[in-house]
């Protein structure tokens, strides 16, 4: 038994089918939970007073748009090595969510910019990396859509992907380099001394929690998407040849 | 050195097209592929001259062997033909484009540009591109479309004199050259729903 | 590999419009910049080292799809393709012809069109460097881009979108050299890593160049 049995459409579709509705639910329940508690039931930061909250939604949103960027990354990376076909489609499937999250954390950062440094918009490095990150996003999942055979829009993807990745860490570099930028530090980090206090933490991470199963149920959903659209031609392929 | 095709299954589009297919094309031999329209013929032309993987089977002896011809000539319409023919001897290594001029007519043509030429007069360029090649394999896809037939006599005794210096060439075509040469219908070897691919492991039926 | 690039040299010079096209592109960019943005010569000095190196962007852009689209539409790729040329030779080539063809011409015009946006004394030899350092990457850079998109029938827009972020940091870095020189700042990082980028990009990039376009003929 090895995890690529899984990498057989059949055997995903069978195994996860089940499971999507229980993904679901149990998102649905962390973000909501996350959100009534962070809105609810924290106390207004002294000096950010209740815009703070929005840290919940913009957080979550900001590190599932990186986050999708690596998953697709990593799912190129076995579609390019072993040439299993739901993993090419899992990373045409996260693509548009991974854009969603990018423009959510890119207008909830505006809402929150505004009360908070006078502006909707600034250049700063982290803002601008994350409109790049938009447009890699955005020239992905175009190549997608214009490539008629399959395959080669999963090897071309992929290797798009790859390339883009890299390109996008260089962004990262440049655009740090070109502003130094007004965006306050990390809210999350390892290192203590940084991070927000514990009482607008939990619920955070709850809601983190709830963003990222919202992230695997709807890359499961658009995979079986996938999976059906390419049996469906299979099989008009396959009364061409009889 | 043979060029050996064993068990071939090609495929377009990802649709296997035809399957089970082998040949050996020994020095000096011509194999002729027959077939109607959409059989497979040019995919596995492609595949032969290494453009497409196979999806089942092995090509050996292909390798660095094998001049391709297709439907287009890759002529570029602002270069003359004698500037067309010298770039790819270049490109294969080689320096004189003379015998191939002579041996499709094209002496007095030599320093038109090749955009002026009639489509005739450009397929025997394409097909002269072979000449400077210097590779002992031609895989020819449809050669003689669009030649008249003082033109195409002209083909075939390239062709024969190809053979005769020990090279050997594949080629799809519905004209009768004259040549010594082997047939094979590609008809029979028509891919149909295997269980082999059924049973693929990334199937999605 | 020589006969190739000769080969791409001459098409460009003899099609007439591959050779003079980006240039003249690139001079009706910096004409209408001061028409957008008022005559003044304090801001346009300001802002002459972004709009040319924004000018010199596009116009690389601009002919990016001739890279590979002729040599696809008459064949020419697929009987590239089984050459005793490895096909990474082929895309390095094709970068270097588009290099000297387009971004070579735009480097040396950068400084007429300079006088033209009252760049700074001193910014014109920053420029001219930062020009010269970073045309190469737009071209290896936007090769690959070409690469992607030739099986695709008008492929120029998507060919922009999935060029353009790719184009960023070498932007940045370049356009960052040329504003300091013109202000009189040092220079050295942002150069060095302009540097970076283009050998990184020109070491790496026709590997992945090469891979595409056999996938593309396959």
């Amino acid at each position: 038994m090895s995890i690529w049995q899984y990498a057989n459409p059949k055997k995903f579709m069978d195994t996860t089918g089940p499971l999507l509705p229980w993904i679901g639910g149990a998102s649905l329940l962390c973000i909501v939970t996350g959100l009534v508690w962070g809105f609810f039931f924290t106390p207004d930061d002294y000096r950010q007073g209740s815009t703070v909250k929005i840290i919940y939604l913009h957080v979550p949103s900001a590190l599932m748009a990186i986050n999708a960027w690596f998953m697709m990354l990593v799912a190129s990376l076995i579609w390019l090595i072993r040439r299993h076909h739901v993993s090419a489609l899992a990373a045409k499937a996260a693509a548009p969510v991974g854009a969603t999250m990018t423009v959510i954390a890119l207008l909830t950062g505006a809402i929150w910019g505004q009360p908070m440094w006078g502006t909707w918009w600034a250049w700063d490095p982290r803002l601008t990396s994350f409109l790049v990150l938009f447009l890699f996003y955005l020239g992905y999942m175009a190549l997608w859509a214009a490539i008629e055979n399959d395959d080669t829009a999963a090897d071309l993807t992929s290797i798009l992907c790859l390339v883009g990745s890299v390109f996008a860490v260089l962004s990262r570099y440049a655009v740090n380099f070109w502003n130094q930028g007004l965006h306050q530090g990390a809210s999350l980090s390892l290192d203590k001394e940084e991070n927000v206090a514990d009482v607008f933490y939990y619920p955070l991470l709850v809601s983190i929690a709830g963003f990222v199963l919202l992230f695997i149920f709807l890359v499961f959903l658009g995979t079986h998407t996938e999976i059906r659209a390419r049996r469906m031609r299979a099989l008009l392929a396959r009364e061409r040849m009889v | 050195m043979d060029l050996i095709v064993s068990d071939l299954t090609v495929a377009r589009g990802g649709v296997p097209v035809l399957e089970g297919v082998s040949f050996v094309l020994t020095s000096g031999a011509a194999l002729v592929l027959r077939g109607p329209n959409g059989a497979g013929k040019t995919t596995l032309l492609r595949t032969v001259a290494g453009l497409q993987p196979p999806m089942v089977g092995t090509v050996s002896g292909a390798e660095d062997r094998i001049a391709y011809a297709a439907h287009a000539d890759g002529i570029k319409q602002v270069l003359t033909v004698a500037e067309n023919l010298s770039l790819w001897a270049d490109v294969f290594g080689q320096s004189d484009v003379e015998p191939a001029l002579a041996a499709f007519n094209l002496g007095d043509l030599r320093d038109r540009a090749a955009g002026s030429l009639s489509a005739g007069q450009k397929r025997r360029l394409g097909l002269a591109r072979l000449m400077v090649t210097g590779r002992p394999v031609w895989v020819l896809d449809e050669p003689t479309v669009s030649l008249d037939v003082a033109s195409v006599a002209l083909f075939a005794d390239a062709v024969r004199a190809h053979l005769a210096a020990g090279g050997s060439a594949l080629m799809a075509t519905h004209i009768d050259l004259g040549l010594e040469a082997e047939v094979l219908d590609v008809t029979p070897h028509k891919a149909v729903l295997s269980t082999a691919i059924e049973d693929f492991d990334e199937a999605f039926l | 590999m020589i006969a190739l690039l000769v080969r791409d040299l001459r098409l460009a010079v003899r099609a007439g419009g591959g050779f003079g096209l980006g240039l003249a592109f690139f001079l009706i960019v910096v004409v209408l910049v001061p028409f957008g943005v008022g005559p003044e010569s304090g801001l346009l000095s300001k802002i002459a080292p972004g709009v040319l190196w924004i000018g010199a962007l596009l116009a690389c852009l601009l002919s990016l799809d001739r890279i590979f689209a002729l040599d696809w539409e008459d064949g020419s790729l697929d009987l590239l393709a089984t050459a005793p040329v490895p096909l990474e030779g082929i895309v390095s080539m094709k970068a270097l012809a588009h290099w000297l063809t387009t971004g070579l011409p735009l480097v040396l015009a950068a400084p007429a069109l300079g006088v033209l946006l009252s760049l700074p004394q001193q910014g014109y030899v920053w420029l001219v460097a930062s020009l010269a350092m970073g045309t190469p990457a737009l071209s290896v850079i936007g090769t690959f881009g070409a690469a992607l998109t030739v099986g695709i029938k008008r492929g120029g827009l998507l060919l922009s979108l999935l060029v353009l972020p790719l184009y960023v940091p070498t932007l940045i870095f370049g356009a960052e050299v040329a504003r300091r020189g013109a202000e009189g700042f040092e220079v050295m990082t942002p150069l060095l890593m302009l540097g970076g980028i283009t050998f990184g990009t020109l070491a790496l990039l026709p590997f992945a160049s090469a891979a595409v376009l056999r996938i593309n003929l396959r």
